[in-house]
């Protein structure tokens, strides 16, 4: 298990632009393979282009992809047999019904019928479609048209799957449901690259994020690693009463009081010894916590420190530029 | 498997596709089909009992201009259907394209021309069932072909030809088009040019410079094949020639500019 793989992912100094505006900057990522990538940028980054190029929807100007060990350029069908895609925009055939749409895949595919018909049933099963095999694909909510244009990526049985921001316009009941089909994915031994604007998303899914703003990555690694980077947190003192969070304020008037919750909320300790001198202070004016909580950045942190004074300076080179 | 059973097998697919979707969309078959038996309609019985007699050799007015025209314009009516089906064909190239549909086939290991190809197969066979209801109506109002066996073979022939190439040339035009708005119109004047030839009258009534346009348009000589082959008289070989002429032509500058079309990045 430990035996390294090659990535089944890897771009260097990948460059694309439209017109005069730069959109991929020099982009440098390796993606091991059964691991899940998550690109994470705010409106404009650059994350489609990226899937664009990497699913041979796109060429690049510069630099290099590999997709399961294909070049993207030179090698796109080899490609192609490997991937998976659902990008952004519903990739389904409205008029035609689920099992209509499965059955498109397997011929596309090239699977002799039993095959074909096995896969549709095992997806439909998976995907909880069934009940809706005879509907046309434009009837089905937006959560069941996700699932099915998923269930026709899968169809492939695709090493390397794409999932341009998967859960954009879902309900949280169908985030989740599609959270646990790319967990059951890289269960089956799957690479994923999704792309997405949702932090909480990112930190379930992926193993590695890298935050890609103004045509470049600003910054990678895992979730916890991402969040360590930046100052930020807080702990939160539980106390029993009124009078508690009176003394917990005296203590500490820098805090925020939250008498809904009975908790006060103090800027994080700078470490152990931090911490250490923060209880000390607890018990010489007898404040009567009876528990704490650490809290680090969230995403949202990091995110938001990393990627604003990058795109500010990323706009005013744009505006050189012209 | 070979390539090119590779690219006929997914052409294949795409084909029942869009054989599918014209079934699951009827509404806009009925329209297209419908819209071309009406013009009949409305050429026979409103306007044919005059126009009729003003053809050479045409009767009098009344009854017998109306038979006589029936004759007249039924090969001129058979190619707006096959026009009007050729607008379905840029509308659906359209809507395919506007949905991410397109770009999942683009992401798969399958032949690059099936996806058109597909458009086209299926158009094509859905404008020969338009053509051939609209000669059934016109058997019915009374219309007798007297075609021989041979004569409807190279009609048939030259219709799917004709239908290649409004189609080659539709599926392009839906691909330029940036909404299905535009797609719908932009195909309107293959619909209105079979009026400036020898479709509805004979182009030497017409002015001068109209009745060169109408004896020099590509439909002029489709429709006067169409005639001749149906009422079984001989047929004309430089005409003839023509007729096929511009349909190969058609096809091929249609099928070279989709095939750009679609290779472009999005």
């Amino acid at each position: 298990m430990s035996h390294p793989r090659p990535p089944a992912i890897e771009l260097t100094g990948l460059r694309k632009s439209f017109g005069d505006r730069v959109v991929l900057d020099g982009i440098d990522l390796a993606v091991p393979a059964g691991s899940v990538l998550a690109l994470l940028g705010p409106n404009g980054a650059g994350k489609t282009t990226t899937v664009n190029i990497l699913s041979t929807l796109m060429r690049a100007d510069g630099g290099r992809a590999a997709v399961a060990g294909h070049d993207v350029a030179a090698d796109p069908f080899a490609v192609r047999s490997s991937i998976g895609v659902t990008g952004q925009f519903s990739a389904v055939d409205g008029l035609l019904t689920v099992r209509e749409n499965l059955r498109l895949m397997a011929d596309l595919l090239r699977l002799d019928r039993a095959t074909g018909q096995a896969r549709a049933a095992a997806l439909s099963e998976r995907f909880d479609l069934l009940p809706y095999a005879a509907k046309p694909a434009a009837t089905l909510s937006g959560g069941m048209r996700r699932k099915l244009d998923l269930a026709m990526t899968l169809m492939g049985r695709p090493s390397v799957v794409f999932l341009d921001e998967p859960t954009t316009g879902l309900d949280p009941r169908s985030r989740r449901d599609l959270w646990d089909i790319v967990r059951s994915l890289v269960a089956d031994g799957a690479t994923i690259l999704l792309t997405t604007q949702y932090l909480e998303e990112a930190d379930a899914l992926a193993d590695t994020v890298a935050v890609l703003d103004g045509g470049r990555i600003v910054a990678q690694g895992t979730p916890a690693e991402l969040k360590r980077r930046i100052p930020g947190g807080a702990i939160h003192l539980h106390l029993p009463d009124a009078a508690g969070l009176d003394a917990a304020a005296r203590a500490f008037p820098d805090g925020v009081r939250h008498d809904e919750t009975s908790t006060y909320s103090l800027p994080a300790a700078d470490g152990i010894p931090g911490l250490r001198r923060m209880l000390d202070r607890l018990a010489e004016h007898d404040v009567p916590a009876s528990g704490l909580e650490v809290t680090s950045p969230d995403l949202d942190d990091v995110f938001l420190a990393l990627t604003e004074p990058g795109r500010v300076a990323a706009d005013d080179t744009r505006k050189a530029a012209r | 498997m070979s390539s090119i059973s590779l690219a006929l097998k997914d052409s294949r697919t795409m084909a029942r596709r869009n054989l599918l979707r014209m079934r699951r969309y009827p509404s806009m078959t009925v329209l297209l089909v419908g819209m071309p038996i009406l013009f009949l309609l409305l050429f026979v019985y409103v306007f044919g009992g005059t126009l009729g007699a003003g053809l050479p050799g045409g009767g009098g007015i009344g009854a017998d201009g109306r038979a006589a025209y029936l004759d007249y314009v039924t090969p001129a009516i058979v190619v707006m259907a096959a026009a009007a089906a050729a607008q379905g064909t840029a509308i659906s190239v359209a809507m395919d394209m506007t949905e991410g549909i397109v770009a999942r086939f683009r992401t798969m290991a399958i032949s690059p021309g099936s996806v058109l190809a597909g458009h086209v197969l299926g158009s094509v066979v859905q404008s020969l069932l338009a053509m051939g209801a609209l000669l059934l109506v016109a058997v019915g109002l009374g219309y007798r072909p007297g075609a021989s066996a041979l004569g409807w073979l190279a009609l048939v022939g030259l219709l799917t030809l004709m239908a290649l190439a409004l189609t080659w040339l539709s599926v392009a035009l839906g691909l330029v088009s940036d909404s299905v708005e535009t797609a719908s119109n932009l195909p309107m004047f293959l619909v209105f040019l079979p009026f400036l030839g020898s479709g509805f009258v004979p182009t030497d009534s017409m002015p001068g410079p109209l009745a060169w346009f109408a004896e020099h348009q590509p439909f002029t000589p489709i429709i006067e094949t169409l005639r001749t082959l149906l009422s079984g008289t001989a047929v004309d070989g430089a005409t003839a020639a023509a007729a096929v002429a511009w349909s190969a032509g058609i096809t091929v500058v249609g099928y070279l500019w989709a095939r750009k079309l679609y290779r472009r990045e999005r």
